[in-house]
């Protein structure tokens, strides 16, 4: 809470640093002194409002025109907005809304939707915008609000809901927490009468509505702030009648000390318990989001058992609320800014005109969206508090478990997109995002409103203030001893969060998204010695272009950097005055040119630290033609097909030309794609597309030694021009060869003539092959001997047989093009070798073992599915990524597919949203000067649409220089994909078997390391800090993983597959795949569930991955990220199989079944909502498949039951034993 | 001492001595080059740069790739040669570097044919700068070995000339060998 409100950089206070919980008591007195408060947001709070009109919102197609928003901002500020609010609310939300609603435990009568958007309340038109709102303190959260002067435009129209987390965490007395979350939102087309200077009012009152209300409508992904915990069991009592809501806002210190008093009871944590759960719950839900293609996604959380109708309270309860002018005088600090707003709003206007006469005039045109709402990211990764209750032993005897029960992790957040942005003004939204075809929905994601009940109740204060606890203990709960061979329950009852580095609010609010930048140590230790004395891998994980539901685009004519190190300038550099500032990675201070000092959302002069680009650390520029030195490429893909008879065999090129023609015009890119296919048995097929033809001429090329091309020109054709003759040969093509006799395969010299077919412009060739490569350049032989498959000793052949694939990726990679590998084969094909096609080409690999299109109607679906989803996701061409440190810091050993260029530059030809990244840090210099260390990701690519682009992520994080601080800041997800990825690169430069010692001493050392210098308790068992309690088990995971699993019998390519899927896929899948989630699901039940989408998602709790959990009663569902397992005991209830599988009983279920029947019952209901849930969070659709007890697809199942023993490897206490035992030797 | 043929390997290895300093060089420099782009990051990001840095890179790895036999074997030249004229102390002086190159050569990750230096591979920071060190190893090594061949034949001159009246032939050796430190 550094930054005091008056000071007129905000940015540079912001920059002293949180030093570890240091910050807990000045947090809790804040809020408590009513004047400082209002100041410390007024500051933050405003850079953080106007950033969002800056943008308009993006459409993915980028389409969004500049003119727009010019204009938006113009209307918006002209009173006479009502008509103009009509229809931009209308224009927007036409999109379908979702309701959220979530059960809480609890129950408590309170909790209503903070708003409902879309039919079920007629009167509220508006949708919600959700502002970013940095507050320092909670119970200032009025202030703030008031003095935005955007919010306070929305405000006109709409009566906001505004949303402070704040007050939860000002309760807390945990400064870093407070996020504020302004959402203005519902707009109430009944009221459009309110006259503007009411209208900060009508801020105060929304958020004094939320805030005291509880019913904190909040977005569930919400990132730096506070975390779920803190909304979910915020413990605010009923809404209060508008009179009285000043005192209890007051009264927010008060809260303080009761709940702190109240921690110690057993019955709060109960309930804190329990909110938790349903907190998590939602948070799950965000992935939820509709299609990609949808539009705006609202969701209104609703605790469905408090009132049936809750739109009807929600509408009444705005209305009530809505007469603004009551509210209004109580905050003194309020006025006195309205005035001020209202004259930045007139700059605005008047500004507004002026703004053409530069070329791109700043337009900020924010938009786009990813085509996928990353559900699935957010949910996990978004911040909670571990909400398991965990009965643990331990916990009694450490001193600090009793004060702090629950999980004391700062929560935070997730998302910095969901609504890390700011929110769009209505006109912005409206202008730019039109509704159109594939366009996602501009709105950030609010997808969650997670509303709790209120409940007056003590308890729930108690149990509110307890998950915020985290400062105030005298250990963090990452740090409590967990005595691991005697926690039973080790495995939280929800997903694992990522823990939220330990920086003040304003920073915590800036921050990355965990989603796309991970650390897997969010404490930076100070110097190597003491990273060297943790024994923890240091690196990021990054998910960079990542599907976003909203990012700030930028359009500059400078695109301001550092001049020495290049970096762009971010959230977390300082300004020094007006005119300088001072890079955060190199600390050289650097000029502010003059372009710069102009801020475009507010159109105002002067304030470059209320730019964009400084207040989001994730921001997208649009390239200026320095960038470019020849024009963006086209979109260009060529197909390569195998039409052997092995391929004609399996039959994929029937699913392959329908999802074409079904996707052909989805296919990203602008008028001047390129499409063009290829086919090969033994010999070279070419299509001429060129228009003007009557049907597609086949060119037959046999000459596979010396591969030309017969007609350059006429092979890659326009897709637009030569549409009709492309969808003719897609017609054509499944049955051209079905009499085919060849059995050879040619897919060297096809891959060198594809080569020379895309050298001119680039692209990406999508090669499907579907046996080993028998003829010409780059043949294989087959390598593999399946007696070795089950082998302990050593596993052979896991690099490539020759360099053919390799230097044809680089060549490849050298000319903007990759190389995307579909292996759809029965046999032992050598992945090893041709995964080199498309790793250095920074392509992407799928495979299909044992792929037929009848027989494994399952593979043939996803297959199908994955088609879908490759087709028509976003792209980037012609891409680099480089990533940049604070200085002292050194990245060394990239992992995923890519090549490295030069040491720190990572050459991509192709750049899709399912790409992943590790890089291995290594700290060269002692970081005792800087408290803060910066890591940012600078992708430039050319968008499908020619534009060149820049996508900059700016991750930050606190340096510690003391070990335990180290241990706390542990994300112990993050440090598992990273041991992958190294362990994948050991096993293919030594061997498996070093790879897995690797892993295990990996877990050794770092619990020995934490025994002898850390705790120091109970040297004789096996401790680890909580942040590390997982960290046994996903060893465990990885070690019998397919990738590195020994003695259990493995196919080469399978093995070799999950090796490249670990090192290209980002954190969250990964996880999924090393660690699956068991749910029980024949006993499904609304508790804790959330409403999307007008349907009820059931939240069935984690189960741990044994077979102790498998009751020959129930029917368990596990989602392995890439297929789901429903796994059927055989005394499964009848009832259950009858309504949810549509069988009469046990025997009578066949043994391949891949989906659910649609029935029209309750708990089939529920089990197909939780299923398409599941589903929708993730790019690639998984296959289902269920699995009788009994069945020999059991075995399929059981190997991912990890904490169980199986012959050749140990159950997770044996381990947990072998592991003391290394310890103790 | 006469000019045996002891003195016939120090004279040879001098001059190879003086090859594989220039051949670590020669590898320090390369190193470099693949370390640094030395564009500026905008056109570090040009498509037509990358064409042609990835082309620079193929061939000084390509280059790096033909030094590799070269040098281990001449270095092995050395070593049988000493072992020839057993000239134990230099032999054992050359024999920890002559089992590294064994190693290097013989434990290629893969099945594939290469050897170090494949692109991917060693445009890793960690690799890249692994094998920096290793060039300056070498030339540090290289280096001392170039005195030790040049003195060391003075040094068993002297000592000899200490314990036995020196003859003749032993002067004409020395003159060949001041002759030759003289060029």
């Amino acid at each position: 809470m550094s930054a005091p409100a008056g000071s007129p950089h905000p940015a540079a206070s912001a920059r002293i640093p949180p030093k570890f919980g240091g910050a807990a008591a000045s947090g809790a007195a804040a809020p408590a002194g009513p004047a400082p408060a209002p100041h410390q947001q007024n500051g933050p709070a405003q850079n953080q409002m106007q950033v969002p009109s800056g943008y308009g919102l993006h459409h993915q197609n980028y389409i969004a025109p500049s003119g727009h928003y010019s204009q938006g901002p113009g209307k918006m500020t002209s009173l006479p907005l009502d008509t103009q609010c009509g229809d931009y609310y209308s224009a927007l939300y036409t999109v379908p809304t979702q309701n959220v609603t979530v059960n809480t435990v609890n129950q408590q009568p309170g909790a209503q939707q903070m708003y409902s958007r879309g039919p079920p309340a007629p009167h509220i038109v508006g949708s919600t915008l959700g502002s970013f709102q940095g507050a320092a303190s909670s119970a200032s959260h009025l202030h703030t609000s008031a003095s935005q002067p955007y919010s306070s435009f929305v405000n006109h129209y709409n009566s906001p809901a505004m949303y402070s987390a704040n007050s939860s965490v000002a309760s807390q007395g945990f400064p870093s927490t407070c996020g504020h979350y302004a959402m203005s939102t519902v707009s109430n087309a009944a009221y459009p009468s309110v006259s503007y200077p009411s209208l900060p009012a009508g801020d105060t009152y929304g958020q004094m509505f939320t805030s005291q209300s509880a019913p904190t409508i909040r977005p569930v992904k919400d990132n730096s702030f506070s975390g779920q915990n803190t909304a979910i069991s915020h413990p605010l009592p009923l809404p209060p009648p508008p009179s009285q809501q000043h005192q209890q806002q007051q009264s927010l210190s008060g809260y303080n000390t009761l709940t702190w008093s109240a921690l110690g009871l057993p019955s709060t944590q109960d309930n804190l318990i329990r909110n938790h759960t349903g907190s998590l719950a939602v948070a799950n839900n965000n992935p939820t989001i509709t299609d990609s293609l949808s539009c705006p996604v609202m969701q209104n959380v609703q605790p469905p058992k408090s009132s049936p109708v809750v739109s009807t309270v929600l509408s009444g309860s705005s209305s009530t609320r809505t007469p603004p002018t009551a509210n209004h005088p109580v905050e003194p600090v309020t006025s006195v800014t309205q005035p001020s707003e209202l004259l930045q709003q007139k700059g605005v206007d008047s500004s507004s005109t002026t703004s053409s006469a530069s070329p791109m005039p700043n337009s900020y045109d924010a938009l786009e969206g990813g085509s996928y709402p990353d559900m699935l990211s957010s949910s996990a990764s978004s911040p909670a508090p571990d909400p398991a209750p965990e009965p643990d032993p331990a916990s009694a005897s450490a001193p600090a478990s009793a004060a702090a029960p629950v999980i004391p992790q700062p929560s935070k957040m997730a998302k910095p997109f969901g609504y890390g942005y700011p929110t769009l003004q209505p006109g912005y939204q409206n202008a730019t995002a039109p509704l159109t075809s594939g366009v996602q929905p501009s709105n950030p994601v609010y997808s969650g409103f997670q509303q709790y009940p209120q409940y007056p109740g003590v308890n729930q204060l108690s149990s509110s203030l307890g998950g915020l606890s985290l400062q105030s203990s005298p250990q963090p709960e990452s740090l409590r001893p967990v005595n691991l061979t005697q926690e039973r329950n080790i495995l939280p009852m929800t997903p694992v969060w990522a823990p939220v580095p330990n920086l003040n609010a304003d920073l915590k609010k800036l921050n990355c998204s965990p989603d796309s930048f991970r650390c897997t140590l969010t404490n930076i230790p100070q110097t190597q010695a003491l990273l060297n004395k943790a024994k923890l891998p240091l690196g990021l994980l990054l998910h960079p272009f990542r599907d976003l539901t909203q990012l700030p685009v930028i359009t500059s004519n400078t695109i301001v950097r550092c001049r020495s190190c290049r970096t762009y300038i971010n959230p977390f550099v300082s300004f020094i005055d007006q005119r300088r500032w001072k890079c955060n990675l190199c600390y050289r201070v650097n000029d502010v040119p003059e372009e710069f000092m102009y801020n475009p959302l507010t159109r105002s002069y002067g304030e470059p630290h209320k730019r964009p680009e400084v207040q989001n650390s994730t921001v997208e520029f649009i390239a200026s033609s320095d960038y470019m030195l020849r024009p963006p490429q086209p979109a260009v893909y060529l197909f390569v097909l195998d039409v052997s008879h092995n391929a004609v065999e399996a039959g994929y090129l029937t699913i392959l030309c329908q999802s074409l023609l079904e996707n052909l015009d989805k296919l990203p890119g602008d008028s001047r794609t390129r499409i063009g296919f290829m086919t090969f048995d033994s010999t070279i097929h070419f299509y001429n597309l060129q228009e003007g033809l009557s049907q597609p001429q086949m060119l037959i090329v046999s000459d596979i030694d010396d591969v030309f091309l017969p007609t350059p020109d006429s092979l890659l054709v326009n897709l637009y021009e030569s549409k009709e003759l492309i969808k003719d040969l897609l017609n054509a093509l499944p049955n051209m060869f079905t009499n085919t006799r060849e059995t050879h395969s040619a897919l060297g010299p096809a891959l060198q003539a594809a080569f020379k077919l895309m050298s001119p412009t680039g692209g990406r060739v999508s090669v499907f092959q579907t046996q080993l490569p028998s003829l010409g350049a780059g043949l294989l032989q087959s390598r593999e001997d399946p007696n070795q498959r089950s082998s302990t000793k050593v596993v052979q052949h896991l690099g490539p047989a020759t360099d053919f694939y390799k230097k044809l990726a680089l060549d490849c990679s050298g000319q903007q093009t990759a190389v995307d590998l579909f292996l759809l084969s029965s046999q032992y094909s050598d992945l090893a070798s041709l995964a080199c096609m498309s790793k250095y080409s920074a392509g992407c690999i799928y495979y299909y073992p044992s792929f037929h299109y009848t027989h494994n109607p399952s593979q043939a679906e996803k297959l199908q599915k994955d088609l879908k989803r490759y087709l028509t996701r976003k792209i980037g061409f012609e891409a680099v990524m480089r990533i940049r440190c604070t200085k002292g810091l050194s990245m060394h050993t990239f992992h995923g597919n890519f090549f490295v260029r030069s040491t720190d530059l990572l050459s991509l030809a192709n750049i899709n949203p399912d790409a992943g990244f590790a890089v291995q840090l290594s700290i060269e210099e002692s970081l005792t000067d800087t408290s803060l260390v910066c890591f940012q990701t600078a992708l430039l690519y050319t968008s499908s649409k020619g534009e060149r682009r820049i996508r900059v992520h700016t991750l930050c994080l606190p340096v510690v220089s003391s070990l335990a601080d180290v241990y706390a800041g542990v994300d112990v997800q993050a440090a598992i994909c990273l041991l992958a990825n190294m362990a994948v690169d050991r096993s293919i430069s030594s061997s498996l078997s070093d790879a897995r010692d690797a892993l295990v001493n990996a877990v050794v050392d770092s619990l020995s390391a934490y025994g002898s210098t850390v705790s120091n308790l109970q040297h004789s068992a096996l401790m680890a800090p909580s942040s590390l309690k997982l960290f046994p088990l996903y060893v465990l995971a990885l070690l019998k993983q397919k990738a590195f699993r020994t003695g259990t019998s493995t196919r080469l390519d399978d093995r070799v597959y999950a090796m490249c899927q670990i090192k290209s896929q980002p954190l969250v899948h990964l996880m999924r795949m090393i660690h699956p989630n068991l749910y029980r699901i024949d006993r499904l039940t609304d508790e804790g569930a959330i409403h999307v989408n007008d349907r009820v998602v059931p939240q069935p709790p984690l189960q741990k991955l044994s077979a102790e959990k498998l009751t020959r009663e129930g029917a368990f569902l596990m989602d392995c990220g890439s297929v789901f397992y429903i796994w059927v005991g055989k005394g499964c209830d009848n009832n259950f199989i009858e309504d949810v599988l549509g069988y009469p009983n046990f025997a009578s279920i066949p043994q391949k079944m891949t989906h659910l029947p649609e029935l029209d019952t309750l708990s089939s209901e529920r089990a197909r909502s939780f299923i398409t849930w599941l589903r929708d969070s993730r790019p690639l659709s998984p296959i289902l498949h269920i699995v009788k007890d009994e069945s020999p697809a059991k075995a399929e199942f059981f190997q991912h039951l990890i904490e169980d023993r199986t012959e050749a490897a140990f159950s997770y206490y044996e381990f947990l034993l072998h592991v003391q035992q290394q310890i103790c030797k | 001492m006469a000019f045996t043929f002891a003195a016939f390997c120090y004279m040879l290895s001098l001059v190879l001595c003086a090859a594989l300093i220039f051949f670590a060089i020669w590898h320090i420099i390369a190193f470099d080059e693949l370390r640094t782009d030395f564009k500026s990051p905008i056109d570090q990001c040009n498509p037509v740069h990358a064409r042609e840095r990835l082309r620079n890179i193929e061939r000084i790895c390509f280059l790096l790739r033909k030094l590799v036999l070269p040098e281990y074997s001449i270095h092995s030249l050395f070593c049988i040669m000493f072992l020839c004229a057993q000239e134990w102390l230099t032999l054992g002086l050359n024999v920890p570097l002559l089992f590294y190159h064994f190693w290097r050569y013989f434990h290629c990750p893969a099945d594939s044919s290469e050897l170090a230096y494949d692109p991917p591979v060693v445009m890793n920071a960690d690799t890249l700068s692994y094998c920096q060190k290793e060039a300056w190893c070498k030339l540090a090594f290289y280096l001392l070995s170039f005195f030790y061949y040049l003195y060391c034949p003075f040094c068993t001159w002297i000592s000899s000339a200490l314990t036995v009246t020196p003859s003749t032939h032993s002067l004409d050796f020395m003159n060949v060998w001041w002759s030759l430190l003289r060029i």
